[in-house]
């Protein structure tokens, strides 16, 4: 693989200009890619690895432009090239996968259309044996019966199913070069092991190069040759992918890898050195022992949703035209009778996969929704009764509340961050008058670690971590007894998500509170939690302690949901990588 | 707890700024982008101080007629000449701003409330509200706007305040449409749920967190219409179904002027047709203005 690599940038420095001057997204990244290489760039949120991928690309908007350095690609000069050509070499010798598959698709046109475009517009296929190409690409990215799926359109398709038909128009004229962005993120995790597969076995047998861009340390040590790691615009570590694993040379590298949850290491662990010794000095309550009562006790609950049809004024319409007795609806059971408990004081986790119907349980507990059949008993009293609407009076609703998945979409973009942790305390708080709300606010700004002088920005001012914090501060703000964590570190890097995380076991040592842990992360939530349930198809496969779920998973489904997670092998064994056992 | 969270966010917008400024230094930004918009802006100053002092300070008496001095072209006597009773163009154009205005600003409030939560309420509950809203909406639009709102003048009777009825009549549905849209994409948003949790009803909700949000789109919508609703007042009088002479309003002097135009008394018909033409390309301008210091992606 010696000689001229197929992909050469020298000394790149991207600059965009704004308002306020130029900012220097990208400063002096040097990349070589050979053929058939595959090669990982890791960082968190704006650290310019798109910016990246953009100039490569020659597809950075407007206000950004290649300051300095040279794009090679295949002895062609990128950053010089004149637009005509760049727009054969993109799709025909480089293509791009981007993060969202079904915004990279037109919502209105069939997939093997979109397939056969692209084929046609490179001059890859005439017009007469267009369909059958377009068919046997499909075929080619394992989507089974390729023939019907043709006509789908991708609304149709699940999330997994569209990155294929993305791919597979991503691979359609054979390129050279093949940049993913962030390919997987927002799939599950099972999805995401196939899809990366997917994308591995297919580059490998063309001898295509791969970059693949991503904030998963882990993703990128299993399925790359090469490891770069970005931080603020610079490369900081340029390393095998074995040895950026097991041996980082790099402080924010370590600091990366130290933050990835990981099995075999503490909630304590995940923070950088010197932060994690000062973080265990927490009182906690003493758990009152003796009496068990469980905090919250779930039985049987169903939650059923009409599939569609009879619905609206169309639906009234023919049901009163309809002679003799209206049909039973037509129902899909998104949770299918599911029991369990949550005692005081104890973290519990729910995981599953997109559609399993955890997070329409954890709307049914909150009282948001209505069940359809089943109880809810919350300290002895059935909350399940009490219709959603009449519920959010009640002084019952203090003691529950949650914090979400999504820290930008949850506080309101016109509130201040006072306003905001504010907002529970003046509906429902005992505390009345501005001064003594305020104060409140200032307290639990302490306790969840926000500087008070944030407090009067709104969200926007405010960076995710910040955002997360105000979000927190929010839901204890009324001492519930439980709180529900839909996912509140899934928007969050690694490194903002060790240090939430943390956040929250102090918070539930000192109040005392429950939590309910929504997830699709198993290795995130075995940090927080002491008892995990793992759902899927609305019913419960597995309920147990973490630590046994984890090591001796009983259900085949939890096997394969823990199989799925990426996990280079050579740091703890010496055991080849996956992707490497498979190809040799 | 260490504060760490914030090493890991983004390190251009970690330079703190202060926040209660922005908005204006935005503005400027936009102004002197676009000095369009400050042309806009300064047209507007301009109708405002006419409609509020136009009448204290015109040379003369708008209604006082004399006939000896009937049709004089513009002089340094009648700025805008004189018309058929001898009365001033120039003193009467002014003193028509506040009338036009008046009509312009109360419709436009009007139908500002009205549509406004009616568009939010169907957005945001949707079912039964949704469709009963939307369907009056679009009975409304069926019509053709203009001769809808002679109907109902016509109906009512010719006084200011059917005027105001019937122009806020006919751009309701734009309201509803565009508090509808805005209201509907924010009904699931988290902080919606967010405020159900804390203990907010509905009504609070709508008030408190919704509306707050929609309201510079909504603003941007008010200044569109409001040139809208002046035409439209201004039509209404051309046609005889507005204000009554001899109330100085600008629909009626082009009305009145519009004879004479071809005897060659051009100045009659034409400053008041100009001072409309200035009001209506004002509030377009200063609508599309207005959506650039709203719109946050216009604010990198």
């Amino acid at each position: 693989m010696a000689g001229v690599p197929l992909l050469d940038v020298r000394d790149l420095t991207v600059e965009f200009q704004t308002r306020r001057g130029t900012v220097t997204a990208v400063r002096n990244v040097d990349i070589s890619v050979a053929k058939g290489e595959t090669v990982a760039i890791v960082g968190e949120s704006g650290s310019g690895k798109s910016v990246t991928s953009y100039a490569v690309m020659r597809i950075l908007d407007r206000a950004g432009r290649i300051a300095e350095g040279s794009v090679t690609f295949g002895g062609i000069d990128i950053r010089h090239a004149d637009e005509d050509d760049m727009r054969n070499l993109r799709g025909r010798e480089i293509s791009m996968i981007f993060q969202n598959p079904r915004a990279a698709l037109n919502p209105i046109r069939k997939v093997g259309r979109q397939i056969e475009d692209v084929l046609l517009e490179h001059v890859k296929a005439t017009p007469s044996e267009v369909t059958d190409k377009a068919v046997e690409i499909l075929d080619q990215v394992k989507i089974a019966r390729p023939r019907e799926r043709y006509h789908a359109y991708p609304f149709e398709l699940s999330g997994g199913m569209c990155q294929r038909v993305v791919i597979a128009l991503a691979l359609a004229c054979r390129p050279q070069l093949l940049i993913a962005d962030e390919p997987t993120t927002g799939l599950d995790v099972t999805t995401q092991k196939t899809v990366m597969d997917l994308i591995v076995e297919l580059t490998r047998e063309r001898g295509m190069s791969t970059i693949l861009i991503t904030h998963d340390l882990g993703l990128a040590a299993t399925y790359c040759d090469r490891v770069m790691v970005m931080e603020k615009g610079n490369v900081v570590e340029s390393a095998t992918a074995r040895a950026v694993f097991t041996e980082p040379s790099h402080p924010y590298t370590r600091k990366l890898m130290r933050a990835t949850p990981r099995p075999g290491v503490s909630l304590r662990d995940l923070l950088p050195e010197d932060a994690s010794g000062a973080a265990s000095a927490v009182t906690k309550l003493p758990v009152a022992a003796g009496e068990r009562k469980p905090l919250l006790t779930v039985e049987k609950l169903v939650k059923e949703y009409p599939r569609k049809g009879l619905e609206g004024i169309g639906g009234t319409v023919k049901k009163l035209l309809r002679r003799g007795p209206v049909p039973e609806p037509d129902t899909f059971r998104a949770v299918d009778g599911i029991s369990f408990e949550i005692d005081r004081g104890e973290s519990v986790g729910l995981v599953g996969e997109s559609g399993c119907g955890k997070s329409t349980t954890s709307t049914m507990i909150m009282r948001l929704i209505d069940k359809t059949e089943g109880t809810i008993l919350f300290d002895g009293e059935d909350i399940g009764e009490i219709p959603a609407k009449a519920f959010a009076r009640l002084p019952l609703r203090k003691r529950i509340q949650m914090v979400f998945q999504d820290p930008t979409d949850s506080l309101n973009p016109r509130f201040t961050a006072a306003r905001a942790i504010a907002d529970p305390i003046l509906r429902l708080g005992d505390i009345k008058g501005g001064a003594a709300v305020r104060a409140r606010c200032e307290e639990l700004a302490r306790q969840v670690g926000l500087p008070l002088d944030l407090l009067d920005r709104f969200p926007h001012q405010l960076s995710g971590g910040q955002k997360a914090r105000v979000g927190i501060a929010r839901a204890i703000a009324l001492k519930p007894d439980l709180v529900i964590l839909d996912e509140p570190t899934a928007a969050l890097d690694v490194s903002v998500q060790a240090v939430v995380l943390n956040l929250l076991q102090d918070l539930k040592e000192t109040l005392g509170m429950s939590y309910l842990f929504v997830s699709h992360d198993l290795n995130v939530v075995r940090l927080l939690c002491d008892r995990v349930i793992v759902m899927c198809a609305g019913k419960i496969v597995e309920e147990g302690p973490t630590e046994r779920v984890m090591s001796a998973p009983e259900a085949q489904y939890t096997r394969d949901l823990l199989a799925a997670i990426p996990q280079p092998k050579f740091g703890r064994s010496e055991s080849e990588s996956p992707r490497r056992a498979a190809t040799s | 707890m260490s504060d760490t969270a914030t090493a890991g966010a983004p390190a251009i917008s970690a330079a703190p700024k202060p926040p209660s400024n922005s908005l204006f230094a935005h503005a400027r930004h936009v102004v002197s982008e676009n000095p369009v918009t400050g042309l806009a802006f300064v047209l507007f100053g301009i109708i405002v101080l006419c409609a509020v002092f136009g009448p204290y300070v015109v040379p003369h008496d708008p209604l006082a007629s004399k006939t000896t001095a009937a049709l004089q072209p513009p002089s340094l006597e009648h700025w805008f000449g004189t018309d058929q009773l001898g009365r001033d163009i120039f003193s009467r154009v002014v003193v028509a701003t506040r009338l036009d205005l008046f009509i312009a600003v109360t419709s436009v409030a009007l139908v500002f409330v009205a549509g406004g939560f009616a568009g939010i309420a169907a957005g945001y509950f949707g079912g039964w509200t949704d469709r009963l809203v939307s369907r009056l909406a679009d009975t409304i639009m069926a019509f053709p706007l203009f001769v809808l709102a002679m109907g109902i003048v016509a109906a009512l009777g010719n006084t200011v305040t059917n005027i105001v009825i019937a122009t806020a009549i006919i751009n309701f549905p734009l309201y509803v449409r565009v508090a509808r849209a805005e209201a509907n994409v924010r009904r699931e948003a988290g902080f919606v749920l967010a405020a159900r949790l804390s203990g907010n009803g509905d009504f609070r909700i709508l008030l408190g967190h919704i509306l707050p949000n929609i309201m510079p789109i909504m603003m941007v919508q008010v200044s569109l219409t409001m040139g809208y609703a002046i035409l439209n007042a201004a039509g209404l009088s051309f046609i005889g179904l507005g204000v009554k002479p001899p109330t100085p309003e600008w629909g009626i002097m082009v009305a009145e002027g519009a004879a004479n135009i071809i005897s060659g008394e051009w100045w009659i018909a034409f400053f008041p047709g100009a001072a409309l033409m200035i009001a209506v390309f004002c509030f377009n301008l200063l609508g599309d203005g207005l959506r650039d210091i709203v719109d946050p992606q216009r604010r990198t």
